[in-house]
């Protein structure tokens, strides 16, 4: 395996564990803020534990008893999916057409639901730390951490699976969750200043290229330069990211239009 | 509704809203693709040209489907 297929596995691995899970720290600190932290921690570190078992599970027995080609056709498919989806939101985020990500609108929102379900009014936090065990704060931190979560065992288990490197893709997916996890207990707060449109951005582009990179290897289309292909993939949609997010652009109806207008 | 069935159904759930959702061109693309990519096992510049290329064109259609629309007068 080339080095600089090993280096953009990595990256890709460790950029979309990163993006997912400040978007699921952020219903982690929801619920601690508002349901206590003990439950909270509790429920995203359970949540966490299931999606490595997952990893184990699923990953493990791809590489030991799938033919190297159909596994390659079949991650390669689902990258594809994911990578696809990552960047026609990235485009239509970037153009205008859709609202970008807003931690801070999903926070409050998350925060309000779960107070309600308190009886009216935020607990304090030192208050709420205190209490025995909250249902409710260890299922939402669980729920959220478990489903955002579930994209990056789907990105893990299919490349590493297709390099045969799992527990490297599992080490990357696990360093971002790690730094994700200390800075958000440091600043006690949501990452809304992680720019997560263009992680995913990046994301997207890297899931697409890999996508098709395996799809067409376990097909048996033989890419010119055979791995080193996979960069000149990463710089193609890079310029079909920008020239499809301008042509997005004029397609924006009036109003919308002077909205994105920078 | 047993447990077993629910979870039958919700693993069903998942794997549609992940795979086709609302976006059932992408799915349709990645169809297209392995389909063409079978087709063009063994070839080298063909299949290196051909596939980034489809993959753009049903991005750009799966895009400009998703993009904001003027409202009715």
């Amino acid at each position: 395996m080339h080095t600089s297929s090993t280096l953009i596995l990595v990256l890709a691995v460790f950029a979309a564990s990163l993006v997912e899970m400040v978007e699921a720290l952020t219903i982690v600190v929801a619920a601690g803020v508002s349901r206590g932290w003990r439950p909270a921690l509790e429920g995203a570190a359970a949540a966490l534990a299931v999606l490595g078992v997952l990893v184990l599970v699923v990953g493990l027995p791809l590489i030991r008893y799938i033919p190297l080609d159909a596994l390659r056709v079949v991650v390669g498919a689902l990258l594809l999916v994911l990578g696809l989806s990552w960047l026609r939101k990235a485009i239509l985020r970037a153009s205008g057409h859709k609202d970008p990500h807003d931690e801070d609108k999903i926070f409050a929102a998350t925060v309000a639901e779960l107070s309600a379900e308190n009886g009216g009014a935020a607990a304090a936090p030192t208050a709420a730390g205190t209490k025995k065990h909250d249902g409710v704060g260890f299922a939402v931190a669980f729920k959220g951490v478990f489903l955002e979560g579930t994209e990056v065992v789907l990105i893990v288990v299919s490349l590493g699976a297709a390099q045969h490197r799992l527990g490297l893709a599992a080490l990357a997916a696990a360093a971002a969750a790690a730094l994700v996890a200390v800075v958000g207990l440091l600043v006690a707060r949501q990452l809304s200043e992680v720019p997560e449109n263009t992680i995913k951005t990046v994301v997207g582009v890297m899931l697409t290229s890999f996508g098709l990179f395996w799809v067409g290897e376990g097909a048996g289309v033989h890419w010119p330069g055979g791995d080193l292909a996979i960069p000149v993939l990463v710089g193609f949609f890079v310029v079909v990211f920008f020239a499809l997010t301008a042509f997005m652009r004029t397609q924006l109806p009036a109003p919308a239009a002077e909205k994105a207008a920078p | 509704m047993t447990a077993v069935t629910r979870a039958v159904r919700a693993f069903g759930h998942f794997w549609w809203d992940f795979l086709v959702g609302d976006t059932p061109e992408v799915a349709l693309a990645v169809g297209v693709i392995v389909g063409l990519a079978f087709l063009l096992a063994g070839q080298r510049v063909v299949g290196a040209i051909l596939l980034p290329l489809v993959a753009t064109v049903f991005l750009f259609v799966s895009t400009y489907r998703g993009r904001r629309r003027a409202p009715r007068p």
